[in-house]
């Protein structure tokens, strides 16, 4: 049944088109039409944290070099400080922020390349292999991942990184594919799809072209929560003893701070930046989610306080103050 | 009823690929567990022929018998709730010292799970109802909580409120010195205080990431149309909040509380070690210690068998609370 | 009084960038018991009018001027745009309902149409017991032709026609003055379409309330409106009676709009509905009525009607 528009204009729920928070303003908001500063500022602590982790390495010390003053406060030869064996702190965690990097971005490509597999192109393809797939990443998904994780971590002798990244891309890839799943399925209904499927184009040529484009900003969000979330869980397998060894992570750092018995020594120092890295991260990764929320779900947009600019709330201070004026004027 | 049977079946599913990964795991990693096991128990005292059986079944190593045929006799003895001999706590059996561990961790999970989904959805409502209020400007705040590892803010709230405030004890579950356990006020009163900041560190920790979803579902269900026909016949703000807003906005909520609740297992190993609690995820963490393969082996059963029957309950209930789920074309 | 509301010079601004007028100074009225139909094709403002009446506009929609005077039975003239929040919400439903499109969006997903009748009575008549609340659910949707059992079900689990039923009877609930029915059968095939308009009618012969029927299709108007005012880009453009509008439209605009429609006699192709032949150039032979028109082109091609 072919619905006349019905009064789109007329319907006071929705904003007029584009012409919402960020059309009035100039340069790059007109080609990112909705990107609020969340976006930037999430991106712009990534990029920091990046980095720290990828040049600095280059220009601290030696974080394995061990001295004499265990356990000393910051100071000018050691900005964060030492450990229990004097290494640098600030060096090691450079080093960390490299470890740690490289897991996560490892697990995030490798759990995406997953969830596409199992979320979108199974679900395109429909049928039995919809049903199949969709019901491993079900039970993959309700299996609990760090009890796993630990259980197979302890039985690998050897834990490289590489290793460690597996075990975590195991637990963490099903979450998702779900929700790629869910998109896919609404997108393989849309008219744009089957126009495509009955003009005899291929179906990996349709999945390309067609449906991916679409699932990206949800795959960016997925990818950022992927980090974050191996980063997480390769800190709680290092805490456990059962994580990389042989190189730095933030969770190896804890790890040994923990064993150093840091806190109770009030050692704030070994303790605190790690963990600290791992939520500015977390945080700036959240940032960047919200803002690619608010870019998919224009509802989100208006509501926040972010989302009206200064221009509209005046201008509809404005309207509501002449409309005061006018029913005083008749009453 | 179409609904129901569905869940059972999809539960029954992960339930036998649960037992069959549990089984294969240590069968297809490298190294033969049975025999250090064997080294480590018989250091510490003798042990018996039915032992290694069963030790051998559960953990594989190079017998005659056909795979298939130990897979059976796994699942009869899993059964009989014969789950190995344990060697961290020789010669306990490895189902006693779960049995003891259990109801610590859920006690402490269960509650903090649920305090949280409750305040974290009833914060939710609030700030999706009033839009761009200051409770807005506190979902940055939670979220980046929600970034931090359990155990760092774990031992941050242990150094500070243990250490330098004094106010909550260090470790363990209950003043072992003067209260001893059964339903009695100073065990409970005990057990309460010491299970205060695991308890906190989980909610603070999970509360972020509900006050958002459940915003976020408040801000999409808003602009539907049963709120403008629930406005226009003129009902309470309150009333459309809670029964036309809340209502359908937590549904998805819901759902995803059985998916967390996989996370917060996960979340609470680690928090228990932290603070020494006497649960399963401390014993767990014993148990890697000691290469104790059997207890680790029978903990992560238990611990995939609670998630599973938790998630199925969740899913039940919500068939119960969504009545569109009763009708699938 | 034999009016029940006036509208005055009202006008509503969309306030965005470049803001749209989307109602300029609209002024009517609507007599007791009255059926006013309000045609007009997308866009031209009707729900806008109608959701300013009753106040449930949105930002950025701002009311940006006129009056708005509900006469109510019992006596008193209510200016709706004054009244403030809890007044408002005891005035909405008791005097003025609304019926609403698509009713699937329009109830609540999640609740038994027992619960979303109740609850119109449990806000505006909070004295009244539970069994006469379920009494009186029960009654309505006797009225509207719906099986009392429906009480239990969900909206999901009735027919488009039958939910858009149960929106009547929730919107006669507390016997208001007047309704607002925002097409109310866009969404329906049109045999229920004829259904429902009889049932509407129907009631509004036996309870007495006025209507104001929103709707982009004129011909279904003219089969049970009173009168007809046609909009077109915020603004009233005609109004008048029903057959009067249909006989001899006065306004380019609502000639335009009834020649838009296609007949169900005459040629193909022509799109001839009434006496007005918009294919034929300049003031070509006017018939005096459609129906000599049609006969006259039917004989022409020789066959009968």
């Amino acid at each position: 049944m072919s619905t006349i528009d019905l009064g789109q204009l007329a319907d006071p729920n929705s904003p007029t088109g584009d012409s919402g928070a960020g059309a009035g303003r100039k340069g790059l908001t007109r080609v990112f039409p909705h990107v609020t500063p969340k976006l930037w500022v999430g991106a712009g602590m990534i990029a920091a944290i990046a980095l720290f982790g990828l040049v600095f390495p280059f220009v601290v010390q030696n974080p394995q070099a061990i001295s004499d003053v265990g356990l000393s406060a910051p100071s000018g030869d050691h900005l964060l400080g030492t450990t229990q064996t004097g290494q640098d702190v600030f060096a090691q965690l450079a080093y960390a922020t490299r470890g740690s990097l490289l897991i996560g971005v490892l697990v995030g490509v490798v759990a995406m390349a997953l969830a596409i597999v199992f979320g979108v192109i199974g679900t395109y393809v429909g049928g039995f292999v919809d049903e199949a797939f969709s019901l491993f990443s079900n039970v993959v998904l309700v299996i609990p991942g760090l009890p796993l994780a630990i259980i197979v971590s302890s039985y690998v002798p050897q834990k490289g990184l590489v290793v460690i990244a597996f075990v975590i891309v195991i637990t963490s890839w099903a979450a998702s594919a779900r929700v790629l799943r869910a998109i896919t399925l609404s997108l393989r209904s849309r008219d744009y799809v089957a126009a495509s499927r009955v003009s005899g184009e291929k179906t990996w040529r349709i999945v390309a072209v067609e449906i991916l484009p679409n699932v990206l900003p949800v795959l960016a969000s997925q990818f950022l929560f992927a980090v974050i979330f191996a980063i997480l869980a390769e800190a709680g397998l290092s805490f456990l003893g059962l994580g990389v060894s042989g190189q730095f992570t933030w969770g190896s750092m804890l790890y040994f701070a923990q064993n150093g018995l840091a806190l109770r020594l009030g050692a704030w120092w070994w303790f605190v930046p790690p963990g600290l890295m791992i939520a500015l991260l977390g945080c700036a990764l959240s940032l960047m989610n919200f803002a690619i929320d608010e870019i998919i779900n224009p509802k989100l947009r208006d509501q926040t306080r972010a989302g009206v600019s200064r221009a509209d709330r005046k201008r509809l201070a404005r309207a509501e103050a002449a409309a005061g004026t006018t029913e005083g004027a008749t009453a | 009823m179409r609904y129901v049977a569905q869940k059972v079946g999809f539960y029954a599913v992960a339930l036998f690929a649960a037992l069959t990964l549990n089984f294969f795991i240590p069968r297809l990693l490298p190294g033969d567990p049975v025999d250090i096991l064997l080294a480590k128990m018989q250091q510490k005292g003798p042990v018996s022929e039915a032992t290694v059986t069963s030790l051998r079944l559960l953990l594989g190593s190079d017998s005659d018998e056909p795979l298939f045929s130990q897979y059976v006799q796994y699942l009869g003895n899993l059964a009989r709730g014969d789950l190995g001999i344990s060697v961290s706590y020789f010669p306990a059996g490895v189902s006693t010292i779960i049995g003891q561990a259990i109801p610590w961790t859920i006690a402490l999970i269960g509650i903090a799970t649920i305090l949280s989904f409750v305040f974290g959805v009833g914060l939710g409502t609030l700030a999706g109802w009033k839009r761009g209020s200051v409770l807005d400007n506190f979902i940055p705040v939670t979220t980046m909580f929600q970034a931090v590892p359990y155990f760092w803010l774990a031992l941050i709230l242990l150094y500070v409120f243990g250490s330098i405030l004094r106010v909550f004890p260090l470790s363990g579950g209950y003043n072992v010195y003067e209260a001893t356990p059964g339903l009695n006020w100073t065990f409970v009163q005990s057990a309460v205080l010491y299970g205060t900041l695991p308890a906190l560190t989980i909610i603070i920790s999970s509360v972020g990431g509900w006050l958002l979803g459940m915003r976020n579902m408040m801000v999409s269900t808003l602009s539907e149309d049963y709120i403008v026909t629930a406005e226009a016949k003129g009902l309470s703000p309150m009333r459309i909040r809670q029964s036309y807003a809340a209502r359908n906005a937590v549904l998805p909520q819901f759902a995803g509380f059985a998916i967390s609740l996989g996370f917060v297992v996960s979340g609470s190993i680690v928090t228990e070690q932290v603070f020494s609690y006497p649960g399963i995820g401390n014993a767990l963490f014993t148990a890697t210690q000691n290469n104790d393969y059997a207890l680790m082996q029978g903990i992560f059963l238990v611990i995939t068998l609670a998630v599973l029957g938790t998630n199925f309950i969740v899913d039940l209930m919500y068939g119960f609370i969504d009545p569109r789920t009763r009708a699938k074309r | 009084m034999s009016t029940v509301l006036t509208v005055e010079d009202f006008s509503v601004d969309y306030a965005v960038e470049h803001p749209v007028h989307a109602v300029k100074n609209v002024s009517f009225e609507l007599a007791r018991g009255e059926i006013l139909g309000l045609a007009g094709e997308s866009g031209c403002g009707k729900t806008t009018l109608a959701y300013g009446i009753n106040r449930l506009l949105k930002s950025p929609a701002v009311i940006t001027g006129g009056r708005v005077v509900f006469h109510d039975a019992e006596g008193a003239d209510i200016l709706l745009p004054e009244l403030d929040d809890k007044a408002l919400r005891a005035f909405r439903w008791d005097k003025l309902s609304m019926v609403f499109q698509g009713a699937m969006n329009a109830l609540n997903p999640v609740t038994t149409i027992q619960a979303q009748l109740e609850d119109v009575f449990k806000t505006h008549r909070p004295y009244w017991k539970k069994a006469d609340r379920v009494e009186r659910a029960g009654k309505l949707l006797e009225t509207v032709g719906v099986d009392r059992s429906r009480l239990k079900s969900y909206p999901h689990e009735l027919s488009g026609g039958m939910r858009q039923r149960v929106m009547i009877a929730m919107a006669l609930a507390l016997g208001p003055q007047m309704m607002i029915m925002d097409e109310p059968t866009t969404a329906l095939d049109v045999v229920v379409q004829r259904e429902i308009l009889r049932e509407i009618k129907r009631l509004r012969d036996e309870l007495g309330f006025a209507v104001i029927f929103i709707t982009h299709d004129l011909p279904l108007l003219l089969e049970i409106s009173d009168r007809i005012a046609v909009m077109r880009a915020g603004e009233i453009v005609e109004i008048g009676e029903s057959t009067e509008l249909y006989t001899n439209p006065q306004h380019e605009y609502t000639k335009k709009l009834l020649g838009s429609f296609p007949s169900l006699t005459g040629d193909r192709g022509a799109f001839i509905r009434s006496g007005v032949d918009e294919t034929a150039g300049g003031d070509a032979t006017r018939a005096s009525s459609g129906h000599e028109q049609a006969t006259s082109v039917a004989t022409s091609t020789g066959g009968a009607a």
